[in-house]
């Protein structure tokens, strides 16, 4: 019991901690609204040195100089659009961490609702088979009397 | 064969596509990213000079004739593998190669190319902002620019004989026309 509290703390305790950053404090932009949205554009753009971390996540040098980058942009009156654009424009759709809507992605964002609307359709189909084949049809009148007989003979039993 | 009867071939035939899809995946190299910069002018940009006294590297000096723009640092060892092959290219003169010495000391960088030779007509000392509008992500890269000054190819990682006799120098030949 003790044991499985401690494990629950221990896990919450894991669970609390906030992702790190790793905006050095002289990297910051002094106003703090500023550098929220720098924060924000950042969190949206792949270190493509390492790949799978985000600019504001990555240590590698790349990513400094690109939060630099963004901070400079911002600081000139960019909109985070902007920034973004002007990143993209250098290192191509691969520098979004959240994939456009385009016509080469139509795949990647319509595979998923696709395959569900597929999936529906293949229960709705499932069930109603099953559903009709349960339905009992109507005895033929032959069937009837073949019924009739057989109870007739029990009863007479 | 009945309709009935094909739709159980359908999760074979699923995994015949899924498994073409993951082979033709392995043999992609994720290393390389396609730049969105091929086909666009070459970005504008002064670079001052490695060692004080020489010409620095912009884009001015790329209009006129095709060029091979190759980013380098004395700190990347594929770098060093690279070197010698660039100094083989040079010998030929069939193309000007310009060096973006990216996020070096100057000192180092002096040091490496007097070790190593000099390969390039001109360096330009880049401090990473110019790198990052070339899209370079990681040394070295190299860059092949036409006359009219348009980026027409980019190469990431260090160049081999195999590149330069196959791809490098077909297309100089080519965009020299």
């Amino acid at each position: 019991m003790m044991r499985a509290f401690f494990a629950a703390l221990a896990f919450a305790a894991i669970c609390a901690v906030t992702p790190a950053y790793a905006v050095r404090p002289d990297e910051m932009l002094a106003d703090p609204a500023l550098e929220a949205r720098a924060e924000q554009v950042g969190s949206e753009l792949r270190c493509l040195v390492c790949r799978n971390q985000s600019i504001e996540d990555s240590e590698a040098d790349l990513a400094h100089d690109l939060r630099l980058l963004v901070r400079r942009r911002i600081a000139a009156g960019d909109s985070n659009r902007q920034v973004i654009a002007y990143i993209r424009s250098r290192y191509g759709d691969f520098v979004l961490l959240r994939p456009p809507f385009e016509t080469s992605t139509i795949l990647l964002w319509g595979g998923p609702v696709v395959i569900l609307a597929l999936g529906g359709v293949a229960i709705v189909r499932f069930y109603r088979s099953r559903r009709g084949g349960a339905t009992p049809l109507p005895l033929s009148p032959d069937e009837q009397a073949q019924l009739a007989a057989v109870l007739g003979e029990r009863r007479r039993r | 064969m009945t309709r009935r009867r094909l739709i159980y071939l359908l999760p074979a035939a699923l995994f015949v596509l899924l498994a073409a899809g993951f082979y033709v995946g392995l043999g992609v190299d994720t290393n390389v990213l396609p730049s969105p910069l091929i086909d666009k002018p070459a970005p504008q940009f002064t670079l001052p000079p490695l060692a004080t006294g020489q010409k620095g590297f912009g884009t001015a000096d790329l209009q006129g004739h095709v060029s091979l723009v190759n980013t380098f640092a004395s700190w990347c060892a594929p770098c060093r593998v690279e070197h010698p092959v660039l100094i083989a290219l040079a010998r030929t003169k069939r193309v000007a190669i310009y060096g973006i010495n990216y996020k070096d000391k100057k000192d180092a960088a002096l040091a490496w190319i007097s070790e190593l030779g000099n390969p390039y007509t001109r360096i330009g000392a880049d401090d990473g902002r110019v790198a990052i509008d070339w899209g370079v992500y990681g040394v070295p890269e190299t860059f092949i620019v036409d006359p009219s000054g348009h980026i027409r190819y980019k190469h990431v990682g260090p160049l081999t004989e195999a590149d330069i006799e196959q791809t490098v120098l077909p297309l100089v030949a080519r965009l020299g026309k």
